[in-house]
């Protein structure tokens, strides 16, 4: 379960270029619910992400986790327990290490590192079983960089990775925005797949309605760094992607009318 | 020949601090020059216990965990004071300056009337094979202290090496491999990466303060400038040894940086030899770096502008 209890942040305060990326934003996902995100650019659902992920610490509110207090805590503290993909395919491996290592990293997700082999037989052996699970035949090339693999392949094992040790939650901001729309659409069923046999609680961050609508169970709507719609249920499961367009145009009109009637308040008042 | 040993024992204990530089620069790509005080550190440390009477493996042992710690100090002031990395190696390099002063006492301290690792050893060795001035080595007459210095310093480095290679084999190496790779990654996965480097930084120092520790045995003195230009030094072995073996993983590496160590050493031994003025050793250093590190640039700007051509 993730509270999102009041939280703002406002990046460079005090400036002419002072954003308010969040403003008094609350949100409850219970577990094994599949949230989407989607928003605007600057709407602020990219921010929500990175609060909980702890990139940055909300100027108020607060984080629970399954009860827990997490609004301070550093960033790699609560990877333990959480799961990221990143929008930016390089972000998630090493790319100087070969598969084998990469994933072998992430099997100790929360658990300690001593100074036991990084790579067992044993891991190699579940190492190649899993991969094979994303039918790319990289459970052939476990000894090969990372760097040498293309993105979609990347963003597969960082799933993978972000997945191999059961998290509380899961965090995909965007991640198949870099992707060409093969690798998109493998990686998306790859996500899928994975976070129903294992019943995550999941935020995901997309710029697709088509991805919003045919996956998870509830749809979160932002704009200007608040919630503006949170479709559950029917409502979600009726959703189509052109009734969140249309959505998002009706927010348009309404910030182009602001200004308009900003003038003529002005005029008839002062 | 007598030459060539001297200058393969000089290569393998510098060898040691191209290790450490290894670590900083390859593995974290952290650029640590708090080498060139913590190497001294460690003569200064080692020496100081010696003369005090100290047992000598004791004495090398506080000089590696001298280093550990000027290293953490400098990952210190980097990851928690978010001070840039080459500042926070100039602040504890400057700082070691007089640390090292208090240590010695003065600026030069001698080894000759006290024990050392290779004396030790050499009379070890004396006492196994019996107590002849000259050896035979594949045909060349070496004496005993020669020889006695060079199987010790083939096995330390040869240990130094193994110890290292197998730790970053290790879970806490291939994070510390990680790391430096993509830190947001092994944050991502519940490591800090502050402590990595803050751990990395710190033994990449330690070697660096064996290194001077041994080198303070070997050469029998401890000097407080003997660690002016330790980084570079060890840089340039770390880029010979990369074009000895080429591109490949770190295990090679290592050795290659061991290689490149002994061939430098041997090099300057050379050049020395045909009269170079040995105030000109660290000027010709530092243009062999700075070549080194550009070279790979021109030939790749060289390849592309003659692939556009064809194109």
């Amino acid at each position: 379960m993730l509270e999102i209890q009041h939280i703002s942040k406002t990046f460079f305060p005090d400036t002419s270029n002072a954003v308010m990326s969040l403003r008094n934003v609350s949100l409850s996902i219970a577990n094994a619910s599949f949230v989407n995100v989607i928003g605007t650019n600057g709407s602020g659902k990219s921010t929500l992400l990175n609060a909980v992920a702890g990139t940055f610490v909300p100027d108020s509110g607060q984080i629970l986790l399954n009860g827990e207090n997490i609004t301070t805590q550093p960033e790699f503290q609560r990877a333990r327990r959480i799961g990221r993909v990143f929008q930016n395919p390089f972000y998630g491996t090493a790319p100087s290490m070969t598969i084998a290592e990469n994933l072998a990293l992430a099997s100790r997700r929360g658990l300690s590192r001593r100074l036991g082999w990084c790579l067992s037989r044993q891991l190699r052996i579940q190492i190649a079983d899993r991969l094979q699970s994303l039918k790319m035949g990289l459970e052939d090339r476990l000894d090969n960089p990372i760097g040498t693999l293309s993105g979609g392949q990347r963003q597969a094992i960082t799933l993978l990775m972000a997945t191999w040790v059961k998290p509380d939650l899961l965090l995909l901001d965007e991640h198949t925005a870099a992707l060409d729309p093969a690798s998109a659409d493998q990686v998306i069923r790859l996500t899928h797949e994975i976070i129903t046999r294992d019943r995550l609680t999941t935020v995901m961050v997309t710029h697709s309605m088509q991805q919003a609508v045919s996956l998870g169970d509830r749809i979160i709507m932002m704009h200007q760094g608040q919630i503006v719609a949170d479709l559950t249920g029917a409502e979600k499961t009726s959703s189509r992607p052109h009734d969140l367009l249309n959505r998002f145009d009706a927010l348009r009109r309404r910030d182009q009318l602001t200004p308009a009637v900003r003038d003529l308040l002005q005029r008839q008042y002062v | 020949m007598l030459l060539l040993i001297s200058a393969i024992n000089a290569g393998l204990i510098f060898a040691i601090l191209a290790l450490g530089v290894y670590i900083s620069f390859r593995v974290f790509n952290f650029p640590d020059i708090t080498a060139d005080g913590s190497f001294a550190l460690g003569g200064a440390a080692t020496t100081a216990l010696l003369v005090q009477g100290s047992d000598p493996a004791t004495a090398t042992a506080a000089g590696f965990l001298a280093g550990l710690l000027a290293g953490a100090l400098t990952g210190t002031l980097h990851t928690r004071f978010a001070i840039h990395g080459l500042l926070s190696g100039i602040l504890v390099m400057t700082a070691l300056y007089s640390i090292n002063l208090r240590i010695l006492g003065r600026s030069n301290v001698s080894l000759s009337n006290a024990p050392t690792l290779l004396k030790s050893w050499t009379a070890r060795a004396e006492a196994i094979i019996g107590n002849t001035d000259r050896h035979n080595l594949l045909g060349w007459e070496v004496g005993t202290q020669d020889l006695a210095s060079l199987t010790f310093l083939l096995l330390l480095t040869g240990i130094a090496v193994i110890t290292l290679l197998c730790f970053l084999e290790t879970k806490v190496g291939a994070a510390m491999r990680s790391c430096g790779d993509n830190p947001q990654m092994i944050r991502a996965l519940g490591v800090s990466d502050k402590n990595l480097l803050t751990a990395g930084v710190a033994l990449a120092n330690g070697f660096a303060a064996l290194s001077g520790s041994l080198l303070a045995q070997y050469q029998e003195f401890a000097d407080i400038q003997m660690g002016i230009g330790m980084v570079i030094w060890g840089l340039a072995s770390v880029i010979i040894g990369e074009s000895l073996v080429g591109p490949c993983r770190f295990g090679p590496l290592l050795v290659g940086a061991v290689l490149g160590s002994i061939l430098f050493r041997i090099l300057i031994a050379i050049a020395l030899r045909c009269g170079l003025n040995p105030n000109d050793l660290k000027l010709i250093t530092a243009l062999f770096v700075f070549v080194a590190l550009v070279a790979p640039q021109w030939t790749r700007k060289r390849k592309s502008t003659e692939a556009a051509r064809h194109a």
